[in-house]
């Protein structure tokens, strides 16, 4: 079994949620989440951030899912880390 | 998430709080001085049956709560629809599914409630002495009115603590408007 420690993910969202909104919406998901939510470039309506993700073991796809539910858009994953651990 | 704090959330991405509490005010204001100058005019032609002024606010109350559903929700329909098409081209994505999304076909429903609800619960409150004409000491027209006063008043407070504006005085700024409105009213006598 893999399981996923560290995801950093480029996303593209409406200035609404703010960044704490999001970060907590996500970090909701799990009960060990840390979240780092970094703004790179603000436009008139959206915002480029960078979002950092550790866990020890975190659900990709729901993390995805809630990005999308808030209105963010990925655009893509800049770097993972996973180990992966026997099965019980 | 919680429908409460799905709702705050709505009510945040689409900054509809201030826009249904906007409405509230508008609507409500409008509501309580259509009443008061019906009740004004039955009040200078000689007070007919109690029941003839009852019909003719309810009637009114009802039109401005139809008048106040339907435009608000059409209005806000289109106006959230013209937002989330904008940010839908921003973000090269359909937000159809998202909290946007969401809020853009939900917020409309609530802030025509809002803008509905406002004058005819205010007008309720109004003419409710009306319906205990025969316990009341006064013509029931002139509690109605000191009533349609009262709530003048506080939406003014209730605006007051909005601006930041001492209470008092913006109380006592729409009171003087709706007293202006009852002088007109007499004058046409």
């Amino acid at each position: 079994m893999v399981l996923v420690k560290r995801i950093v993910l480029d996303v593209l969202k409406p200035h609404q949620p703010n960044g704490l909104e999001f970060a907590k919406a996500i970090a909701e998901h799990g009960a060990d989440y840390r979240v780092t939510f970094t703004v790179q470039e603000v436009d008139e309506k959206t915002e480029t951030v960078q979002i950092i993700i550790e866990g020890e073991d975190i659900d990709f796809d729901v993390i995805t899912e809630t990005i999308a539910s808030l209105g963010g858009s990925l655009h893509s994953i800049d770097e993972v880390e996973v180990s992966s651990a026997a099965e019980k | 998430m919680k429908i409460i704090d799905q709702l705050g959330l709505f009510l945040k991405i689409t900054g509809s709080h201030t826009i249904a509490r906007r409405y509230f005010v508008v609507n409500g204001f409008d509501g309580v001085l259509t009443m008061l100058g019906i009740i004004m005019g039955f009040y200078i032609s000689g007070e007919p049956e109690t029941k003839t002024i009852i019909n003719a606010c309810l009637g009114a109350a009802v039109a401005l709560t139809v008048s106040g559903l339907t435009s608000a929700y059409m209005s806000e329909a289109a106006e959230r629809q013209n937002s989330l098409r904008q940010l839908e081209q921003a973000m090269v994505a359909d937000l159809g599914n998202s909290a946007h999304g969401r809020a853009a076909r939900l917020m409309p429903a609530l802030i025509a409630l809002v803008n509905g609800l406002a004058p005819l619960l205010l007008s309720l409150l109004i003419i409710s002495p009306l319906w205990f004409a025969d316990y009341l000491p006064l013509s029931p027209l002139t509690v109605a009115i000191a009533a349609a006063l009262g709530v003048v008043f506080f939406l003014g407070v209730f605006l007051g603590q909005v601006s930041g504006v001492f209470w008092l005085w913006s109380g006592l700024r729409t009171l003087l408007i709706a007293l202006l409105t009852c002088g007109i009213i007499f004058l046409l006598d």
